[in-house]
C-alpha cells in the first residue's frame, strides 16, 4: 500500500451549528396531526439560526481547517452543497474571500446530489495538485411535519487535501457507481425533497449498492473487509451503516457513529463529517472506508500514516459539545422562512447594498481585515484613510481581527430594534490587540454575557434583503466556547 | 484672539408648541404655534427677522429636507433660511447660526426654530434610520436605547455598582422628571409615577425598562434672538443673554479604540469644558441655578452629572439617590420634565431646552417656577454614547 504517492488528508475542520432543536419539541408540536412521530423523538439536531447558512458554516469549517497552517498556499477551493444560496454567482469565492485565500485560487462550486461532499474529496485526491481545501456545507430543510424533518441536520465539513509532508491519512482509492435510483429528488427552485419508501431505499439500494462497490474497490485494493477500522454510510435511511457492514461483514464497533443522537442528517456534508469523526480517532495504520449513497454511490478509502497532529482545531467532537439547547420549535420554522411572524415596522427597512461599496472593502467586509497605523500602531476597524488614533493620513496597513481574542466591553439586550432572534444582543467588542469596534453578539446561552466576557468571531448574515434576495454578510461575535 | 459669544446675543422671545402626540397637527402646524408665541414674546413684526435657521433631525421619514418647509409655513420670503441637522442635538445647532448671525454683525435680528413630526412615521420609538452605504455593511442596527443602555454596562463594571443598586438610580432619575413633569401644561407626559412602576416595567433594552425612556413627541420651539443695544432699544429689560454656545463631536475614539471605558459620555466632557470657559464658570454647582439635559434615557441623565462635573466620578448614583437633582435639591434638573416628560420632538429639543431657562430666568415658569435662577445649562446629544455630537449652550441674565 506504500508504493503510490503520499497523496490524502492534511487538515480537517468541522462546524455545527450551536443550536440543538429537541425532537421531542418536533414531536411535541405535531402531536395533534402526526403522533407517530413521538417514535422518533429522541436526541437532538443541530438547526441554523436565522443568520446561519450553507456559506457561513463553510467559512467557519474552512477556518477550522486552516488553523496552524496557511490559508495563501491553497490553490483551489471547493464548496460542496444542494443548499448553497446563490445559483447564478460562485459560493465558494464568497467564502475563499472571508478565508482570505489568495486571489489566484480556483474556486468552484459541487452540486447537484448530496454525493457532491464525497466526490469532491475524491476529486480532490485525484488531482494532486497542490494544496486544496473541499469543503462541504449543508442547512438542511424539510417539510414541518414529515419524518424527514426529525432526522436532518445542519453543518459542515472541511477537508485540506494535499500531497508530500503534512499528509497524515493518505488516500488509497475510490469507487464510483452512477445509476439510475433515485431514492429522493429535490427540483431546482423547491424548498423541500420528495422521496419514496425507506425500506426500497435500504433494501434495494443501499444495500444492493453500497456493499458490491465496496467490494470493488476492497479488491483492487487487495485489502480484506478487515482491514477496515472505521467505516460509515452516508445518504441512507437510518442503520443503512448496520446492514451495509453486516453484508459486508465488518465488526459493528468499526462503524462510526452516525450522528442522529447529536446532529441529524447534514446531505453533502454527511459523508465528510463522518470522515472527520474517524480522523478524530483513528491512529497509524488504521483504514477508513466512507460511502456517499445517491443516485449510485461514491466510496473512499483513507489509510492513516499517523495520528492527526493537534492544531487547537474545534474539529467535530468540539463542534457537537458547543451546543445550546433549543426547544422553540417555531424558532426553526421562522428561521427557515416558513413561518412569517408579524415583526413590525422596523422590520419593514429597505436594506439595498452598494455592490460599488462592498467590492471597495471587500477584506474588510468578508475577511474582518482592519487596519494598523505605521505612525502610532493603533490597530482599528473600520480602516480608513485617517487614523483614529493619531490622525495620520494613509498609514493603515491591512491586520486580519477574525482569530484575535476579545472580550465584552459594554452591551445590552435590545427587545426594541427587529432582530429575527430576539433580543438583538450588540455591543463594544474590545480586541485584547486594541481594535473595537460595535458588533452583534450572537449564541448567548442560558448563562448570558457581561462585561469582559471573552468572544470569539463567528463570520454571519448581516441583513436579508428579502427585495432583491441579497444577503449581507459580516462578522458578529459569539461568546468563547 | 478669539473672545467667545459671552453676553453677546440676547433673546428676544420665545415659543414653545405643546409637545404630545399632536394627531392635531402637521409640522407647519406645529412651527406656527412656536413661532406665534416667540413672536409676541419678542413684540416685533415677522418682516424685521433678517435670517432664520431651521432645524429637524430627520428628513426621510417625516417634514422633508432643505428649509422650504420652514420657509414655506412661516412665509419667510426673500431672507436667507438654513436648514440645519445634526442628530437629536439639531436644536442646539439651529440656536447656534442664529445667534452667530447676530453675534457677527451680519444680521441684527435672526430666528431660531427646530420642529419634528414624529407620530406621523407609525413607529413607537424613534424610527429605524441608517442608509449610509460602509457602515451599513458592519455596524449592527441598535435602537437608540441599546446605544444608550451599554452605559450602564461600562458604568456598572468601572464602579462596581451592583445592577439592582443602579436600576433603583436610573428608575429614581425617571420619577423625578414625572414629578416634574407633571406642573407642566406643555408636556407630552404629566403624570407623576410611583417608583415600583418605574422599576417593574417591560425591558427595552437592558437594564432599559419602558420608564427609563423619553417620550417621543411632536412639538417645535423657537427662539428669536438679537443684540443686547437693540433689545434694550426694543424696551426689553432684564436680558436674558447666550452666555456659551459649544458643540463636540465624535471622530471614532471612543467606538473604535481601548481609549474609552463605557461609563462616560467624551463629548460631553469636551463640550462642558468649552462652554465653563467661554462662560466664566469655575464651579458649575455653584454658579449654574439649573439643568436641562439630554436624557433620552434615565442612565444618560445620571453619567451626564458626571460629565458635567456637577457630581464626582462614580457618585451620581448616589447622588441621584439623595436627591441632589430634585426640584428642591442642590441643581434642579429638568425642571420641566425634560425629554423624559416635556417630550423629545428631535429637532426641537435644544431649543425646548433653552426655553425652559428663558421661562425660569423671566419668571415666568408658573408653579414650577424655581427661586432667582441666574443661569442655566442646556445639554443636548445627538447619536450614541460612544458615536455622537453634544451641543451645549449655557444662557443667563445678563451681567451674571
Amino acid at each position: 500500500m506504500a508504493d503510490s504517492p503520499r497523496t490524502g488528508i492534511k487538515s480537517f475542520g468541522a462546524f455545527i451549528p450551536r443550536r440543538r432543536l429537541q425532537r421531542s419539541a418536533i414531536a411535541a408540536a405535531h402531536g395533534w396531526a402526526f403522533p407517530a412521530l413521538k417514535g422518533l423523538a429522541k436526541g437532538e439536531r443541530s438547526m441554523c439560526s436565522w443568520d446561519e447558512d450553507a456559506i457561513t458554516m463553510a467559512v467557519e469549517a474552512g477556518r477550522d481547517a486552516l488553523r496552524g497552517g496557511s490559508a495563501g498556499s491553497i490553490r483551489s477551493l471547493t464548496l460542496a452543497s444542494t443548499t448553497a444560496p446563490y445559483a447564478d454567482l460562485n459560493n465558494a469565492v464568497l467564502v475563499g474571500a472571508a478565508l482570505q485565500l489568495a486571489p489566484s485560487t480556483a474556486s468552484s462550486d459541487a452540486t447537484g446530489s448530496t454525493r457532491a461532499g464525497l466526490s469532491a474529496v475524491i476529486a480532490a485526491c485525484r488531482s494532486g495538485d497542490g494544496e486544496q481545501l473541499v469543503i462541504a456545507s449543508e442547512k438542511r430543510q424539510a417539510k414541518p411535519g414529515s419524518v424527514l424533518e426529525m432526522q436532518v441536520g445542519c453543518g459542515a465539513g472541511a477537508l485540506g487535501i494535499g500531497t508530500g509532508e503534512g499528509v497524515f491519512a493518505r488516500f488509497l482509492g475510490s469507487e464510483t457507481v452512477s445509476v439510475p435510483f433515485f431514492d429522493h429528488f429535490r427540483k431546482s427552485g423547491s424548498d423541500f425533497d420528495y422521496g419514496w419508501e425507506e425500506r426500497w431505499i435500504r433494501d434495494e439500494g443501499v444495500g444492493k449498492i453500497v456493499p458490491k462497490a465496496i467490494s470493488t474497490l476492497l479488491k483492487r485494493l487487495g485489502l480484506g473487509a478487515d482491514r477496515i477500522t472505521h467505516f460509515g454510510v452516508a445518504g441512507g435511511p437510518s442503520k443503512s451503516d448496520i446492514a451495509v457492514a453486516k453484508a459486508l461483514k465488518i465488526a459493528p464497533e468499526k462503524i462510526l457513529p452516525d450522528l442522529q443522537a447529536t446532529v441529524g442528517d447534514t446531505g453533502t456534508a454527511q459523508s465528510v463529517l463522518l470522515l472527520i469523526a474517524a480522523l478524530e480517532r483513528a491512529q497509524a495504520g488504521d483504514v477508513i472506508m466512507v460511502a456517499s449513497f445517491a443516485q449510485g454511490c461514491e466510496v473512499v478509502a483513507f489509510e492513516m500514516l499517523a495520528a492527526a497532529p493537534a492544531t487547537g482545531r474545534r474539529g467535530l467532537a468540539g463542534s457537537i459539545a458547543s451546543r445550546i439547547e433549543e426547544t422553540a420549535y417555531l424558532k426553526l420554522l421562522s428561521n427557515d422562512g416558513q413561518i412569517d411572524l408579524d415583526w413590525g415596522m422596523r422590520a419593514e427597512t429597505d436594506h439595498k447594498t452598494a455592490l460599488t461599496q462592498l467590492y471597495r472593502v471587500a477584506d474588510q467586509i468578508f475577511g474582518f481585515v482592519g487596519g494598523q497605523c505605521t505612525a502610532c500602531s493603533t490597530v482599528q476597524f473600520p480602516r480608513t484613510p485617517s487614523c483614529v488614533n493619531c490622525g495620520a493620513t494613509h498609514t493603515q496597513q491591512p491586520y486580519a481581527l477574525a482569530d484575535e481574542p476579545a472580550k465584552v466591553a459594554t452591551y445590552t439586550a435590545d427587545w426594541l430594534q427587529f432582530s429575527p432572534s430576539p433580543p438583538l444582543y450588540m455591543g463594544l467588542v474590545q480586541f485584547d490587540c486594541g481594535a473595537r469596534l460595535l458588533m452583534e453578539m450572537v449564541d448567548v446561552g442560558p448563562s448570558g454575557i457581561d462585561v469582559g466576557t471573552p468572544l470569539t468571531m463567528s463570520f454571519r448574515m448581516k441583513e436579508r434583503d428579502k427585495l432583491r434576495g441579497w444577503d449581507r454578510y459580516f462578522w458578529k461575535a459569539a461568546p468563547a466556547a | 484672539m478669539a473672545t467667545g459669544i459671552k453676553d453677546k446675543v440676547a433673546i428676544l422671545g420665545m415659543g414653545c408648541s405643546r409637545f404630545g402626540e399632536r394627531w392635531d397637527c402637521g409640522t407647519e402646524d406645529l412651527l406656527t404655534e412656536a413661532f406665534q408665541e416667540a413672536l409676541k414674546d419678542a413684540g416685533i413684526e415677522k418682516k424685521q427677522i433678517e435670517a432664520a435657521w431651521y432645524g429637524s433631525a430627520l428628513d426621510r421619514v417625516n417634514v422633508g429636507n432643505s428649509a422650504i418647509p420652514l420657509s414655506t409655513a412661516l412665509r419667510l420670503e426673500g431672507i436667507p433660511v438654513s436648514r440645519v441637522e445634526n442628530m437629536c442635538a439639531t436644536g442646539t445647532e439651529a440656536l447656534r447660526g442664529a445667534v452667530y448671525a447676530v453675534a457677527s454683525g451680519a444680521v441684527d435680528i435672526a430666528l431660531a426654530i427646530g420642529a419634528e413630526k414624529l407620530k406621523d412615521t407609525g413607529y413607537g420609538g424613534l424610527p429605524v434610520i441608517g442608509k449610509g452605504t460602509f457602515n451599513d455593511l458592519w455596524m449592527p442596527y441598535g435602537s437608540a436605547p441599546a446605544g444608550f443602555a451599554q452605559l450602564a454596562a461600562g458604568y456598572r463594571a468601572k464602579y462596581k455598582v451592583s445592577a439592582e443598586n443602579l436600576k433603583k438610580a436610573i428608575g429614581r432619575v425617571s420619577w423625578k422628571s414625572h414629578q416634574n413633569g407633571a406642573k407642566n401644561p406643555k408636556a407630552h407626559l404629566q403624570k407623576a409615577v410611583e417608583m415600583e412602576t418605574i422599576l417593574n416595567a417591560q425591558i427595552i433594552a437592558s437594564p432599559l425598562g419602558v420608564f427609563d425612556c423619553c417620550g417621543v413627541s411632536d412639538g417645535a420651539a423657537c427662539a428669536i434672538v438679537t443684540t443686547p443695544e437693540i433689545a434694550r432699544a426694543l424696551g426689553k429689560r432684564d436680558l436674558v443673554t447666550v452666555k456659551a454656545l459649544q458643540l463636540s463631536a465624535s471622530a471614532g475614539r471612543e467606538q473604535s479604540t481601548n481609549q474609552w471605558d463605557g461609563s462616560y459620555v467624551q463629548n460631553t466632557r469636551n463640550a462642558a469644558r468649552a462652554a465653563y470657559k467661554e462662560a466664566g464658570i469655575s464651579d458649575p454647582l455653584k454658579q449654574l441655578s439649573m439643568l436641562e439635559v439630554h436624557d433620552c434615557f434615565s442612565i444618560t441623565e445620571l453619567v451626564t452629572m458626571e460629565d458635567l462635573g456637577v457630581s464626582a466620578d462614580g457618585e451620581a448614583w448616589r447622588d441621584v439617590m439623595n436627591g441632589k437633582f430634585d426640584a428642591d435639591g442642590a441643581l434642579p434638573c429638568q425642571i420641566d420634565g425634560g425629554l423624559k416628560c416635556f417630550g423629545h420632538p428631535v429637532g426641537a429639543s435644544g431649543l425646548r431646552m433653552v426655553y425652559e431657562h428663558y421661562l425660569q430666568l423671566t419668571g415666568r415658569a408658573g408653579p414650577r417656577q424655581l427661586k432667582n435662577p441666574v443661569m442655566g445649562l442646556s445639554h443636548n446629544l445627538g447619536g450614541v454614547p460612544y458615536n455622537g455630537v453634544c451641543a451645549i449652550s449655557i444662557v443667563g441674565l445678563e451681567g451674571a
